[in-house]
Order: structure tokens, then C-alpha cells, then sequence
């Protein structure tokens, strides 16, 4: 029964977190880069708008990939905030990741065709480290349920340190922030168009923002998980964090340029060896 | 026993009236497809008795006059072995295949062989899912080849000389010697087969006899004749030190003493040879350059599987000793390095030469592990890859004979091209990496497995393998969903035939991964607490299974849940921009010139980080010292 208020809850709140996440993302860059910027719920107002619009596609393949990468995300979250298996979690969100870049390859445009190459990059790039993630919880609760890793002791970031740097890190590459915005981004002023949505309107856009707040929403939970054990406050703490790290992810994203897809790739799997794996070699050998 | 034996025997017969009917008829087609209907008959028979009756079974103690014909038969093999090194004269190909037979001739004359009454025959749950695999899979291939050969010659009639009689009952002949080898309990028996397959593969490849497909037979045989030789060798030792001739009671030994670890360690040599592992890959490689049921064969039912098949067989003696970190540092770092390689290959059929190889370097690390939730992933992942990989290269095949290309950068837009085969391939994809499908499932075992065995490499291979393993899939997926405006259909040539065979195998696909659990309580799950003598809990919670049906469901209905979310809008469809003005074909934008341009959109391959140039050679040289140092410790520990 609590499984299905949790999933209910995720379903209503998600995007409403989501959306007021993106508002205050966009507030937040533009203080930083000494602008006024837009009201916090200016995201509502802009996704409301794309859904008053004429529909324009290109084909409807498309229109098809982009549903199956909303299902797929809102199915993650659902998956994961009920306590389910943070393993097949992840693997769920893979495969909403590969629908999401086929209708991007579906619109046989250079833009899109172009900002698929490199979201399939990314992730490449970041899966590695999303996979340690989720050893690290095995390795180190004895259990891959979520519901059974909330149940720990102690947070579970005393013994994955260097995972939860690492997962952060990859976090710039999945919430598409520069310097890993390759494949698209939330500015306008680059050489990609928009990327992956180059060919994606009205409506089909408005899923694609929305299908984007529940997967930051998602995200962010793995990152209050390092943090929540059995007691009650520590879900104050996990909040806490959460709103630390998404302000950290604005930041980076104010103050590195885009990099190439080489040193992308180098530093994100090096990063990976380097924090990740170390950080389970050493739990190996303490657990 | 005597539906195993017809099912051993009829295959060699159906290939012995094949080789007579030398030219292409309609009676040729039937009788293949009789002999198909027969032999999937035979083994789903010999399936649904065996998990009635619900035991495993040893049989024929005494067979003398069956060894002396089999004698003779290896004596055969080899003049014929010999006789092709001389033709084209391959001095090491000659001299391996001598020795090994050499060395079976003299155990058996000496007298040093001993003759116990440990049974020759073994049927257990594992034979029933092999038989089922290669029985179902294997004629499904013989089905589809006999509308591609005909295709085929048409297309290259002055090129080859048709010899497809040949070439027909060389398949049969291959699923016979993969019925014996799995049935083989007698470990002269499993190496008389294990050797036909050899044979068999070095002729399949070499079918149209050009100098490419001969130096590609030839390495394929050499390097499966090390293999043979190893077994060979194995056989020896055991006869003369452990006094044992058979796997069961060759397991039953334990790996407590030292003195196993030696055939051991050879057998397992021998099995990394046949399934293709590093440095022994570039054979399977190699062997694409036979039409393409041979490549099919050789990568989904047989050949390759028959090495998994011995390394899952002797899984328990891997357990904590060297060997086993000999087979799971190679099928790891197999798995890893082979699917980087696939990422730079555009052909068609070398990124799926180079998938087999990673795959089966996933099911070879399992095996090594040697702990029951590895050999319970490891013997899924074999299955699942044996449908879906013989999906892909019979479609692979039949999307060659339509478009004249195999390069995957042809099939650019083939949903819109050729939207039957487009699906097709697209099932035979998903099932090879994606969830919820059946190899996923069995990752996650195998992952599971890895961490708690504490095997840190394997675990770092396995994620870093599985990144690059969605890589090259992924590209491949978007190539074909690509929809390109005003591109008309092309005429799809696939015989009938092809069709039956395609679609069985999709809907076989999609059958397992619904149906696994089932497979998994009544047939592995009960075969490894035999093996491993324990009563083993469930490896995958019913909550996740529900959760893997769920997404499957979830797919399903997409179309349906996408209208509802799209509805009541009016679509307008317009062209996409092309960074300057589509002019109206999706090929070509107007540039700044006001002229035409033509667009391409390739996918990456990213030859300087993934070419076979930069990590073919060191990946051979890495793994060739890795096997010759731990082999040479293993020898030199146990002498």
C-alpha cells in the first residue's frame, strides 16, 4: 500500500519539483551571471505554452521514441521511490536513454543526427560510474532494494565516499550541464542548434521538458540515498544535500566551457577508475 | 537412449543422402526441410521425456566395437586434415593434427588406456537445454539456407562454383557432431566430435575456395587443432595419472588436488580456443567470409558453444584455484576488449563476429567464477545469445541480398526501406543488450555474482564492457529508425523460407524472455544444485521478475499509451532542416550558393580510439602472455 501512495506521490510531485527545480536552476544562472532572469515558475509557464502550439513533426517515428523515453523515465522513478531494485532502476533508465536518442536519429537531420552521436557519448561515458553506484549500495548494505538501503545504520556516503564524488561528477554529463553539455543544452548560443530536440516541437517537446524534471527529481533521490539511513532526520540532512549538490551542478555549469567529446570521455572514465573503483577495492577489502 | 542415439546418428545420415544430391531441386529443399522437422521433432521429444522421467541418465557402459569404429574414424580425419595441409601446404596444420591423433592412437594401442565402466552417455538438464538450442536454432539456420544459397549462387554464379550438396550436409553433419559432443560423457567421445566440428568449420568457411576464404579456413583450423591437441593431451594425463576417463568422474575428483589443475587447465585451453577467446578470436573473425549461414551457425548453436559448453561443464573445478582466474581474467578482458572493438567496425557482420566474442567472453568469465549464480547466468546468457545472435546474422544476410550491402551505414532509414527485415533486426538487438530482455536479466546475475565473489577485475570489465556494449548497439538501433522521406521501398527479396525462419526466431525471442523463469526453476535451477550438490535459493526475487514482465507489458503497449498521450492533436508533418533549406528529399539542403547540396549522416566510430589498428594487436599480445604465464605456472606448480 505505502508502495502505492510513494509511486502516486512521485507521479503528482515529480514534475512539480522538477519544474520548480529547472525555475530556480534558470534564477540561479542568471544571478551568477548578473542578470534579472525569470521568475522561479517561469518553466511551467514556457512548457504550458509549447502545449497550446500547432503540432510540427517530422515523421511519426518519432513522436512514437519520444513517449516510450517519458514512460520509461516516469517508470525509473516510480521503480526506484517504491523501493525497488536500484540495479534494474538503472537499467530501466538506460533504456528510456535509448529511446530518447533514437527519436533523435529518427528525424534524419544533421542537428539531431549529430547531438545523438554524442548523447550516445555521453552515455557511454557516465554508465561505468551509474553501474559502480549501484555495487557500492550491494557492496556495501548487502542488498541492491532500495527499501533496504534506506534501512541502514549509518549513511551509506561513510563508506562510498569517492562513489557519491563520482556519481556527482557523472551528474554534470546526465543533467546535460556544460562542461558535458555536448549533445544539448539549455542555452541557446551553440554550435549543436539544439541538438537532440532540433527536430522536436510543440507538445512533443513540452513530454520531452517534463519527462527532463522527473528524471533531475529521480536523480537527485539517488543522491539524498547516499545520505538517508533509519533515522528520521537524516531525511532533512538528504534534502539538504540534494539542494547543495543541484546548487554545485548550476555553478559548474556557470563556470567551465564546453569541452571536446575526447576529454570527456577520458576524464569522465578515468574519474570513474580513479574514484570508483578505488573507492570498492577499499570496501572490498574493509566489508 | 534411443531417441539420443537417433538423434545423434540422423543428422549424419540426412548429411550423407545430401551429399548426393548434387544438384538444386525442389526435392533437395524438401528433404532438407524433413530432415529439419525431424530432428526438431526427435529433440523435443527427447526434452519433454527427459523432464518427465526427470533424471539424468548414464548410459552405454560397454562399447568396444563403437570405440574401433571411432578409431578409425579419427584416423580418417586426420589423412584428410593431412591431405588439405598438403594441397595448400599448411606444414602446422599437418604436423598438430598428426600429433594429436598420434597421441589418442598410441593411448588407445598401448594399453595404457584404461577401460573402466563409466558410462559414454550422459543426458542431464543441461543436454536437454543444449539439445533444445541446437536442435531448434541449428535447423532454423538449415531451413533459412536453403532459400540464401539459392539466392546466393544466383548472385555470384561466375565467382564460385556451386557446391551447395556440400554444403547442405556439411550443416547436418555439424548438428550431428553437436548432438555427440553434448551427450559425450566419455572424454574420447567428446574429443572425436569436438574434432568434426573443427573439420567441419574449416571446410564451411573455405566454401567458395578464393585465397581469402582459404587463409581464413586455414587459421580457423589451426588454431581449433591447438585446441584439439590440448584435449588430447588432457586425455593422456588423465588416463595415466588419475586413471580416469570420463568428465563425471573427472569432476567428481574435486579440485583439492594439484594434480587436476593440469588437464584441467588444458581442457579449459582448449574450450578458450573453441569459443574464440582472446588471442584465439581472430578464427571467428575470420569465418564471415562464408555465406552466411555458415557465420550463423558457427555463432549462435554450435561451434562457439561447444567451447562454453565444456567450460560451463567443468565449472565447478574452477572454484578458487588458478585456472579458474586463467578463464575469467581472459573471458573478462575478452568481453571488454572485444566490444571496444565492435564500436569501429561498420560491416555488418564484424560488429556481430566481434559481439559474439565479447558475449561468449561474458558466459567464459561465468563459467571461471565457478560459483552456482555465475553458471546459472552464464548458462542463460548462452541460450539467449544463441537465438538472438542467429536472429541477427540471418537477418544481417537477408537485408545483404536486398540492398546489395551489409555495411550498417546502408541500413540507414530500413524501417522505412525494408520495414519487415527493419523489425526483425530490431527484436534480435533489443534482445542482445536491452532490458527487459533475457541477456539483461543474466548481466545482473553475472554482476551479482562477480561482486560476491569478490572479483574486483571482472567487475570493472563488466561495467566498462557494458557501457561500450550499449555503444555500438545503440548506433546501430538509430541507423535504423532513421526515417528518410521519399525513399521507396525495395523490392525484398527473402524466400519464403527465410521468412518462416526469421519470424520463428523473433517470436522464439520474445517467447523466451517471457518464459525464462519457467526455464529457469525446471531446468537450470535444478541442474546446477545437481552439479553443485546444494539446494540453491531462487537467484532472481519474483518481485523483479514481475518488475522485468512489467516493462516487457510496458513496451507492448506503447503505441497504444503514445496515441493517448498525442491525442486530439492534428499533426502537421513538415521536412526536417538540414542547416540550410531541405530541397525537398531529405538528402540534399540548399546552400549559400543557392545550389544543392547532398547531406550524409554517419555514425562514430572513433578508429583512433577503437580501431582494430590501435587495440587488436596489444589486446593478442596482453592475452597471449596472461594464458602463457598462468598456464606455465599451472604445469610447473602440478609437475
Amino acid at each position: 500500500m505505502t508502495e502505492a501512495i510513494l509511486i502516486a506521490l512521485y507521479v503528482v510531485l515529480g514534475p512539480v519539483i522538477g519544474g520548480f527545480l529547472s525555475g530556480v536552476d534558470r534564477k540561479l544562472s542568471a544571478r551568477m551571471q548578473g542578470r534579472q532572469g525569470p521568475p522561479v515558475w517561469q518553466s511551467f509557464y514556457d512548457v504550458g505554452k509549447l502545449f497550446s502550439k500547432q503540432v510540427v513533426v517530422v515523421n511519426y517515428v518519432q513522436d512514437f521514441l519520444v513517449g516510450g523515453f517519458f514512460i520509461f523515465v516516469v517508470f525509473t522513478g516510480c521503480l526506484f521511490f517504491s523501493g525497488g531494485d536500484i540495479l534494474l532502476v538503472f537499467f530501466a533508465l538506460t533504456l528510456a536513454a535509448i529511446f530518447f536518442m533514437m527519436s533523435a536519429c529518427s528525424a534524419n537531420s544533421p542537428y539531431s543526427s549529430m547531438g545523438a552521436q554524442r548523447e550516445l557519448l555521453q552515455m557511454m561515458a557516465y554508465e561505468p560510474m551509474v553501474l559502480i553506484v549501484a555495487i557500492g549500495f550491494y557492496m556495501s548494505t548487502g542488498s541492491f532494494s532500495v527499501a533496504d538501503i534506506i534501512k541502514s545504520d549509518v549513511s551509506n556516503i561513510l563508506y562510498l565516499p569517492g562513489i557519491f564524488i563520482g556519481f556527482i561528477f557523472i551528474l554534470t554529463i546526465k543533467m546535460r550541464k556544460s562542461p558535458f553539455d555536448l549533445s544539448t543544452s539549455h542555452h541557446a548560443h551553440q554550435e549543436m542548434v539544439k541538438g537532440l530536440t532540433t527536430e522536436i516541437s510543440g507538445n512533443i517537446l513540452g513530454f520531452v521538458e517534463i519527462s527532463h524534471w522527473y528524471e533531475n527529481v529521480f536523480l537527485m533521490g539517488v543522491v539524498g540515498l547516499f545520505i538517508i539511513n533509519s533515522t528520521w532526520w537524516s531525511i532533512i540532512a538528504a534534502v539538504a544535500v540534494c539542494l547543495l549538490v543541484y546548487f554545485l551542478e548550476v555553478l559548474i555549469d556557470m563556470v567551465f566551457p564546453r569541452v571536446k567529446w575526447e576529454l570527456m570521455l577520458k576524464a569522465t572514465w578515468l574519474f570513474t577508475l580513479v574514484a570508483g573503483v578505488l573507492n570498492l577495492i577499499v570496501l572490498s577489502a574493509i566489508k | 537412449m534411443e531417441n539420443i542415439a537417433f538423434l545423434i546418428i540422423f543428422p549424419f545420415l540426412a548429411a550423407f543422402i545430401l551429399a548426393f544430391m548434387r544438384r538444386q531441386t525442389k526435392l533437395r529443399s524438401v528433404f532438407v526441410f524433413f530432415s529439419c522437422a525431424v530432428v526438431v521433432t526427435a529433440v523435443i521429444y527427447y526434452a519433454v521425456t527427459g523432464l518427465i522421467s526427470n533424471q539424468t541418465q548414464s548410459l552405454l557402459r560397454e562399447t568396444h566395437e563403437l570405440d574401433i569404429a571411432m578409431v578409425i574414424a579419427e584416423i580418417g580425419l586426420m589423412l584428410l586434415i593431412v591431405g588439405y595441409a598438403v594441397k595448400y601446404r599448411k606444414l602446422l596444420v599437418a604436423i598438430l593434427s598428426v600429433a594429436q591423433t598420434g597421441l589418442m592412437l598410441w593411448l588407445d594401442f598401448s594399453g595404457k588406456n584404461i577401460v573402466t565402466s563409466a558410462p559414454h552417455i550422459l543426458s542431464d538438464k543441461l543436454t536437454i537445454m543444449m539439445c533444445l538450442m541446437i536442435g531448434i536454432v541449428g535447423t532454423l539456420i538449415c531451413v533459412y539456407a536453403v532459400g540464401y544459397m539459392k539466392e546466393y549462387h544466383e548472385r555470384h554464379s561466375t565467382e564460385f562454383k556451386d557446391r551447395s550438396a556440400t554444403f547442405f550436409a556439411l550443416l547436418f553433419v555439424f548438428l550431428g557432431a553437436m548432438f555427440g559432443l553434448v551427450f559425450s560423457n566419455n572424454l574420447m567421445w567428446m574429443y572425436f566430435f569436438w574434432e568434426i566440428t573443427s573439420l567441419c568449420s574449416f571446410v564451411l568457411i573455405g566454401y567458395t575456395r578464393t585465397e581469402q576464404a582459404m587463409t581464413n579456413a586455414f587459421r580457423a583450423l589451426w588454431m581449433n587443432l591447438l585446441g584439439g591437441l590440448a584435449f588430447a593431451i588432457a586425455i593422456v594425463y588423465c588416463a595415466l595419472e588419475l586413471r580416469t576417463g570420463d568428465i563425471r568422474s573427472f569432476i567428481s575428483l574435486g579440485n583439492d588436488t594439484g594434480v587436476v589443475l593440469i588437464p584441467l587447465a588444458l581442457l579449459a585451453f582448449a574450450g578458450l580456443t573453441k569459443s574464440a577467446q582472446l588471442p584465439f578470436s581472430r578464427w571467428l573473425l575470420g569465418a564471415m567470409v562464408a555465406p552466411t549461414p555458415t557465420s550463423a551457425l558457427l555463432h549462435s548453436a554450435t561451434m562457439v558453444k561447444a567451447g562454453v559448453f565444456l567450460l560451463l561443464r567443468l565449472s565447478p573445478l574452477f572454484e578458487g584455484n588458478l585456472v579458474g582466474t586463467m578463464v575469467t581474467t581472459i573471458g573478462g578482458f575478452t568481453f571488454f576488449a572485444a566490444s571496444m572493438l565492435a564500436i569501429s567496425q561498420s560491416d555488418g557482420k564484424k560488429v556481430l563476429a566481434y559481439s559474439t566474442i565479447s558475449n561468449l567472453g561474458l558466459i567464459t568469465a561465468c563459467a571461471g567464477v565457478g560459483m552456482h549464480e555465475a553458471v546459472w547466468a552464464g548458462i542463460l546468457l548462452m541460450l539467449f545469445h544463441g537465438v538472438s545472435k542467429s536472429l541477427m546474422f540471418l537477418s544481417v544476410g537477408a537485408v545483404e541480398n536486398s540492398l546489395g550491402s551489409r555495411d550498417i551505414e546502408d541500413m540507414h532509414g530500413l524501417i522505412v526501406k525494408l520495414p519487415g527485415l527493419a523489425f526483425v533486426m530490431i527484436t534480435g538487438i533489443a534482445g542482445m543488450f536491452l532490458a527487459p530482455f533475457g541477456m539483461l536479466i543474466s548481466k545482473w546475475a553475472a554482476l551479482k555474482a562477480f561482486v560476491d565473489s569478490n572479483s574486483m577485475l571482472l567487475v570493472i570489465f563488466l561495467v566498462f564492457g557494458s557501457s561500450t556494449t550499449l555503444f555500438y548497439w545503440t548506433k546501430w538501433l538509430g541507423k535504423l529508425v532513421a526515417v528518410v522521406h521519399h525513399t521507396h521501398r525495395y523490392e525484398s527479396k527473402v524466400k519464403m523460407s527465410q521468412w518462416i525462419s526469421l519470424l520463428i526466431q523473433a517470436f522464439l525471442m520474445i517467447a523466451l524472455c517471457i518464459l525464462f523463469p519457467l526455464i529457469s526453476t525446471n531446468l537450470v535451477e535444478p541442474f546446477l544444485s545437481e552439479m553443485f550438490h546444494e539446494t540453491l535459493p531462487p537467484i532472481i526475487s519474483s518481485g523483479n521478475m514481475q518488475i522485468m514482465l512489467m516493462m516487457l507489458f510496458a513496451i507492448v503497449i506503447l503505441p497504444i499509451a503514445v496515441r493517448f498521450l498525442t491525442f486530439g492533436k492534428k499533426k502537421k508533418i513538415v521536412m526536417s532542416y538540414m542547416g540550410g533549406a531541405n530541397a525537398g528529399d531529405d538528402r540534399h539542403f540548399v546552400d549559400s550558393f543557392g545550389e544543392k547540396s547532398s547531406v550524409y549522416f554517419a555514425n562514430w566510430y572513433m578508429e583512433d580510439y577503437f580501431g582494430e589498428k590501435k587495440l587488436l594487436r596489444p589486446s593478442i599480445l596482453l592475452s597471449s602472455a596472461t594464458i602463457l604465464v598462468l598456464m606455465g605456472i599451472i604445469i610447473g606448480g602440478g609437475l
